[in-house]
C-alpha cells in the first residue's frame, strides 16, 4: 500500500475528544463522523481535505477516551493514513482493528509541515517527503499485528480463525 | 526470575508459565464492558463476524451511563438498540436505568472485578479495575466485538513503573491528590505502553475508594493500567460482593521494573490539573491568581464514591454554594445515592444549594447535565481537562479532588477546604 497526499500537521497529545467530540457521539454514522472530524482542534478540516490526505501528529496522538468514533471519523473523512511520532495505546489498537494504515515515525514527523506532500509506504513502513526529497524509515509492526492488518482488520482477522 | 502483577496476570491467563516485556500472548478475558456510546459500534462490528451466540452471558457488561437517562432522540435510539442487543443475547450484566450507575463504580461493587482478574472495557478508564488487583484495561468497540465472540483478547506484555509512595499525607490530601501529582510529575505520555504499580505506606493507607481514584487515572499517563496489590482492604470490601472464586495475583518480591520512581508523600499539597492536560499539575499553594470558576462538579468514575460525597459534604455543611457557581453532585451508583441519603448527605448539599443528579457520566465529557458556555470555568473532580471536553471548546476545566472542588463552590474561586470556615 502506498499513499500519496497533502499533509495536515497538528501538535503533541492530540487528543480523542478533539478528533470527535463527545457531543456528536450520539451517532456513529459516517457522514456523521467524517463532517466534524478534527472539529475542536481545527475547524476547517472537514471542509479542506481531500481523499488520499495524511494526518501528521506529534507524541502521544489519540490520546484520551477509548471511543473508536475518532479512527473512525479519520478513515471516513478520506485520509488515508495518520504518521506520528507516538500513539496512544488505545488508538493505536483501534487503528489496527479497523484497518486505518499508522506509522510511528518520529524523525518525518519532525521534518514535515502542514501543506507538504508525503509519500507513505505502509508495507516497507516509509515515508517520502516530497517536498525535501528526504525519505524516513518507521517502526515496523509486531508480526502478530501484521496479520491483523493483513487480514483487514481483526474482525477479518477473528473470522478467519473461528472457521 | 519473579514476575510483576500484569505478567502474572497474562501469564495465568495464557496458560504460560512466564512472562516478560514484548510477549505478544492471546488472553482469556474474565468480563469484556462496554457503554451505550462504544456498544453500538461493538454490536455492529459483533454481528459482522456471524456467531449467534456471544462467549459467556454472563461475562459481559453493557452499561448505558455516558448519555443516558437518555439526552436526546439519537442517544435513545443508540441505548434501545444495545438494549435490543442484551435481550437477544441474554446478557446478565445489563444494567437499566434505575439499576444502572456509571461503569466504574458498579462493576466493583457488585463484585463484578475479582483479583487476579482481566477485565476489558470499551471505556478508557476500565483500568480502575486495578485497585482491586485486576487487569482492567481499555480497548476499543472492535476488540469488545471480538472479545464477546471468542472470550480472548490479544496483548502485548508492556514494562512496568513501579511507584512506592512513602510517608503519611497532610489533611485533606486524598488519592486524586496523588495520581494528580504523579501524571504531572511524568507526563501524559509517562507510562505509554506501560503498566504502572503504586505501592508503599500511603498506598496501604488508602481507602478503597481511593485506590479507585488513583487506578482510574492511570490512562492519563498513557498507562494500559494501573494496578495495587490485593490486601486485607480487597478482601473486607469484596466480602458480600461475591460468591465466586478468585487468585490473588500481586507482583513477586523478585519482580523485575523497568523504573522505580519514589514519592515521598508528606509534602504534597491538595493538587490542581489546570487546562487542558491533566499533567499541568500545581499544588494550592503554588496557585497565585484567583481563579473564579461558574461550575463545580462533584462526582464520575474518578470520585463519585461515597467517601468522595462524604468528603464533599463535610465541607459544605452549613455552607452556602456561591452565587456565581452552579455546584453539581453525580453519585456514581444507585448504592452509593442510596447511602449518602441515608447518611443525611443530601440534606446538606441541597441546604448549601448543591443540585444532586442521579448517576451518569453526562457532564464529565460534555454529554449533558452541565455542559459549559464559553469563557466559563469549571472546577471538577472527573479525568479529563482537554479542549472543549466539558462543552465549549472556549471553556476550561480543573480538575481537583471533591475536598477543593466542594471548597471552591463556597468561594466562588479555586480555594482549599482550609480557606472555608
Amino acid at each position: 500500500m502506498v499513499f500519496k497526499g497533502k499533509v495536515f500537521k497538528y501538535g503533541d497529545n492530540v487528543d480523542t475528544d478533539v478528533i470527535i467530540p463527545a457531543r456528536y457521539l450520539n451517532s456513529a454514522d459516517p457522514e456523521n463522523l467524517a463532517a466534524h472530524c478534527m472539529e475542536d482542534i481545527d475547524e476547517d478540516f472537514a471542509d479542506e481535505v481531500s481523499e488520499g490526505d495524511i494526518i501528521v501528529g506529534g507524541k502521544n496522538f489519540g490520546s484520551g477516551s477509548s471511543r473508536e468514533h475518532a479512527p473512525l471519523a479519520i478513515k471516513y473523512a478520506g485520509v488515508s493514513c495518520v504518521v506520528a511520532e507516538s500513539f496512544a495505546r488505545i488508538f493505536y489498537r483501534n487503528s489496527i482493528n479497523i484497518g486505518l494504515p499508522i506509522l510511528e515515525c518520529p524523525a518525518a514527523v519532525q521534518a514535515t509541515e502542514t501543506g507538504d506532500q508525503l509519500e507513505v509506504n505502509i508495507d516497507q513502513g516509509q515515508v517520502k517527503n516530497l517536498r525535501t526529497g528526504k525519505t524516513y524509515q518507521a517502526v515496523a509492526f509486531p508480526p502478530f499485528m501484521q496479520e491483523i492488518i493483513k487480514d483487514g482488520g481483526l474482525i477479518e482477522h477473528v473470522k478467519k480463525e473461528l472457521v | 526470575m519473579g514476575m510483576t502483577m500484569i505478567e502474572k496476570i497474562l501469564a495465568a491467563h495464557s496458560d504460560q508459565d512466564a512472562l516478560k516485556p514484548g510477549d505478544i500472548v492471546n488472553a482469556r478475558v474474565d468480563m469484556v464492558l462496554g457503554n451505550d456510546i462504544t456498544t453500538p459500534v461493538a454490536v455492529e462490528e459483533f454481528n459482522k463476524i456471524g456467531v449467534d451466540k456471544v462467549f459467556d452471558k454472563e461475562k459481559i457488561a453493557i452499561v448505558p451511563d455516558h448519555f443516558a437517562p437518555n439526552k436526546d432522540i439519537k442517544a435513545a435510539e443508540q441505548v434501545n438498540m444495545i438494549r435490543k442487543f442484551a435481550r437477544k443475547h441474554e446478557i446478565t450484566n445489563f444494567f437499566e436505568v434505575g439499576q444502572m450507575g456509571i461503569e466504574h463504580v458498579i462493576l466493583p461493587e457488585k463484585g463484578l472485578t475479582l483479583p487476579g482478574e482481566i477485565i476489558i472495557g470499551a471505556d478508557s478508564h476500565t483500568c480502575t479495575y486495578g485497585a482491586l488487583g485486576a487487569l482492567g484495561t481499555g480497548v476499543g468497540s472492535t476488540d469488545m466485538a471480538a472479545a464477546m465472540a471468542t472470550g480472548k483478547a490479544w496483548f502485548k506484555v508492556p514494562p512496568t513503573i513501579k511507584f512506592v509512595y512513602k510517608g503519611k499525607l497532610k489533611p485533606h490530601v486524598s488519592g486524586k491528590d496523588l495520581i494528580l501529582y504523579t501524571i504531572g510529575q511524568i507526563g501524559v505520555d509517562g507510562a505509554l505502553y506501560k503498566a504502572m504499580e503504586f505501592t508503599g505506606e500511603a498506598i496501604d493507607n488508602l481507602s478503597m475508594e481511593g485506590r479507585m481514584t488513583m487506578s482510574n487515572m492511570a490512562i492519563e499517563a498513557g498507562g494500559k493500567a494501573g494496578l495495587i496489590a490485593a490486601d486485607e482492604k480487597t478482601e473486607e470490601y469484596l466480602k458480600g460482593r461475591t460468591q465466586r472464586d478468585y487468585t490473588v495475583r500481586n507482583a513477586d518480591s523478585d519482580a523485575e521494573y523497568e523504573q522505580v520512581i519514589e514519592i515521598d508523600v508528606s509534602q504534597i499539597e491538595p493538587q490542581v490539573a489546570f487546562p487542558s492536560l491533566p499533567e499541568n499539575t500545581k499544588g494550592l499553594d503554588e496557585i497565585e491568581e484567583k481563579i473564579e470558576i461558574q461550575q463545580s462538579v462533584i462526582g464520575s468514575c474518578t470520585n463519585g464514591r461515597i467517601e468522595d460525597l462524604r468528603v464533599a459534604a463535610e465541607i459544605l455543611k452549613g455552607q452556602k454554594v456561591n452565587e456565581n457557581v452552579r455546584c453539581l453532585v453525580f453519585p456514581g451508583s444507585q448504592a452509593v445515592y442510596k447511602q449518602a441519603m441515608n447518611e443525611g448527605l443530601f440534606d446538606i448539599f441541597i441546604d448549601a444549594g448543591v443540585a444532586v443528579s442521579t448517576p451518569t457520566c453526562g457532564p464529565c465529557l460534555g454529554g449533558h447535565m452541565g455542559v459549559l458556555a464559553e469563557g466559563e470555568k469549571a472546577i471538577s473532580t472527573t479525568n479529563r481537562n482537554f479542549v472543549g471536553r466539558m462543552g465549549s471548546t472556549g471553556s476550561e476545566v480543573y480538575l481537583a479532588s471533591p475536598a477543593v472542588a466542594a471548597a471552591s463552590a463556597i468561594k466562588g474561586y479555586i480555594a482549599g477546604p482550609e480557606e472555608v470556615k
